[in-house]
């Protein structure tokens, strides 16, 4: 997991170097060194992990790492491109990813649904959300070995935990949005004449849509988190099952390509996440979409 | 005088809980009337005014309203999330939405702007587009709550003209509420004080003025501001 890890530390502050050149914009000369400073700095978090990964690879060459331990980058990219001209990994990629979204859809119609019963109704409030949130308090990994007994080793499994995780981060965003709602545009719509279908249309659910995708961003975290557990536990197909067959015969070059695949598809979720807020909350500041930026006070 | 109402209110009560706000209020409102509502804070104007837009349940006697009302409120109230002409367009059934909506931002001076979002528009600016989203509906009663109190003063004296002109043509009864006792000499056909939960002051401006001259009588602020309780010599 340390490569994962390595990943996302790199992947995040990265857009947020590039500020500083805005704070120092006094004059030209201040304004270029700036500029470079900001852009150096930008090279720089993406060359330090390109650094690290060639002192990795320059190791393993040298013969101080043991293939057996970590082996070199080289050797896992070989490894990938031989897996993917077998065709076995992108089956086994194939098979995560439908449980994934399967899990993902499941889960999401749940919290959604329960979220907008309980952000509307006290009576459904009171009825289900105490509940709710004494489940919520079990750690949702802890539910496996119960999981397992209920479904066996199988699909229902994986999907079921999946789904579990994610319904909890969507549950309690989508409730906190609806709740969130300014209670001022909701009169507004009792004065304007709107029909409580057009109500939910035009101001609930916009109202509450940053709310329920920040909920969505958290839940592809848990539901990835979710998959990797599960495969890892028991599974006949999947990346999981790729990385524990592999453990068998020691192939640490396939365990170590499942762990890097885990990261990219983790960060790829992510990005597809935030590509939905910019496209769907352009009228929202915090979300400033291209195009929308002017301001006209 | 003798025009349709657009509002007939009938010893109207309204309470929160045991204390009573209005109690057994009378007013009529004419189409194409123009009335001020001025009074102290919490003398109940804006209960008044929430109770004829109908968002308030109300304890008794009668609202004789023939459609419902428009309302602006003291905050422009437009949604982030739509763009000026679709937030004009709320509430709006039938065709040409957009035609209806653009036409009414037209005539707010922001026929030109229909497709950006309302962050980008100064407070002033914002309030006007709350104004078309209420002229829009073709109402017979206009309701505006303090919808001024927040403006500049530059701004707010280009509003009065604004406000005066659309009422001017689309004929609508109007209450406002409003602090502004200067707001109301400046706009109002029917200046009324509120006090201890009725009307207390109702002055006619279009009256035929002493010695038969024909033209508009208004009250002088010093007489406005002595039933508001504030004495003149201070002010």
């Amino acid at each position: 997991m340390t490569l994962a890890g390595l990943n996302a530390t790199t992947a995040v502050p990265a857009p947020r170097t590039v500020d500083p050149r805005r704070k120092t914009a006094g004059s030209p000369s201040r304004f270029a060194a700036g500029l470079f400073a900001g852009y150096g700095l930008v090279a720089l978090s993406w060359l330090a992990p390109l650094v690290l990964v060639a002192a990795w690879e320059a190791l393993s060459r040298a013969g101080w790492v043991s293939a057996q331990v970590l082996p070199a980058p080289s050797k896992v990219l070989a490894t990938a491109i031989k897996l993917t001209v077998s065709g076995s990994l992108l089956a086994d990629l194939g098979t995560s990813l439908i449980r994934a979204a399967t899990g993902f859809v499941l889960g999401g119609l749940v919290g959604l649904t329960l979220g907008t019963l309980v952000g509307f109704s006290r009576l459904a409030e009171a009825a289900i959300d105490r509940s709710v949130q004494m489940i919520r308090a079990i750690p949702f990994l802890a539910l496996l070995p119960l999981v397992i007994v209920w479904f066996g080793v199988g699909e229902g499994e994986k999907i079921f935990l999946v789904a579990l995780g994610v319904t909890f981060p969507i549950y309690v965003n989508t409730t906190l949005g609806i709740r969130q709602i300014d209670a001022k545009l909701l009169e507004l719509g009792r004065v304007q004449g709107l029909g409580s279908g057009v109500l939910i249309r035009r101001i609930i659910l916009p109202g509450a849509l940053p709310s329920i995708l920040t909920g969505v961003r958290y839940a592809l975290a848990t539901a990835w988190l979710a998959l990797v557990v599960a495969e890892t536990i028991g599974a006949e197909s999947g990346l999981g099952f790729l990385a524990m067959d592999a453990r068998e015969f020691l192939r640490t070059d396939v365990i170590v390509l499942t762990i890097v695949i885990y990261a990219l598809i983790g960060v790829a979720a992510d990005s597809l996440a935030r590509l939905l807020e910019r496209r769907l909350l352009a009228w929202h500041p915090r979300y400033d979409g291209a195009g929308q930026g002017r301001t006209g006070r | 005088m003798t025009a349709r109402p657009a509002v007939v209110v009938s010893g109207l009560v309204r309470a929160y809980g045991a204390r009573p706000v209005i109690t057994g209020l009378d007013l009529r409102i004419a189409r194409g009337e123009f009335v001020a509502l001025l009074g102290e804070s919490g003398c109940g104007k804006t209960t008044l005014l929430r109770a004829l837009a109908g968002l308030d349940p109300i304890q008794g006697g009668h609202i004789d309203a023939p459609r419902r009302p428009a309302v602006v409120f003291q905050e422009p109230r437009l949604l982030p999330w739509e763009n000026l002409w679709r937030n004009v367009g709320l509430g709006l059934d039938g065709s040409a939405v957009r035609e209806r909506a653009a036409a009414a931002l037209d005539e707010v001076g922001l026929g030109d702007r229909l497709e950006d979002w309302p962050r980008q528009l100064s407070g002033g600016q914002a309030q006007r587009v709350a104004l078309a989203r209420a002229l829009v509906q073709e109402p017979e009663l206009l309701l505006l709550d303090e919808p001024f109190a927040a403006l500049d003063a530059l701004t707010r004296i280009r509003m009065h003209s604004l406000v005066a002109a659309l009422v001017a043509r689309h004929r609508p009864g109007v209450l406002l509420v409003t602090h502004d006792v200067e707001e109301a000499i400046a706009l109002a056909d029917r200046i009324l004080v509120m006090r201890d939960g009725a009307i207390a002051f109702d002055h006619d401006t279009r009256r035929v003025g002493d010695g038969g001259v024909r033209g508009r009588t208004r009250p002088t602020r010093a007489a406005l501001l002595a039933e508001l309780g504030v004495a003149a010599e201070t002010v």
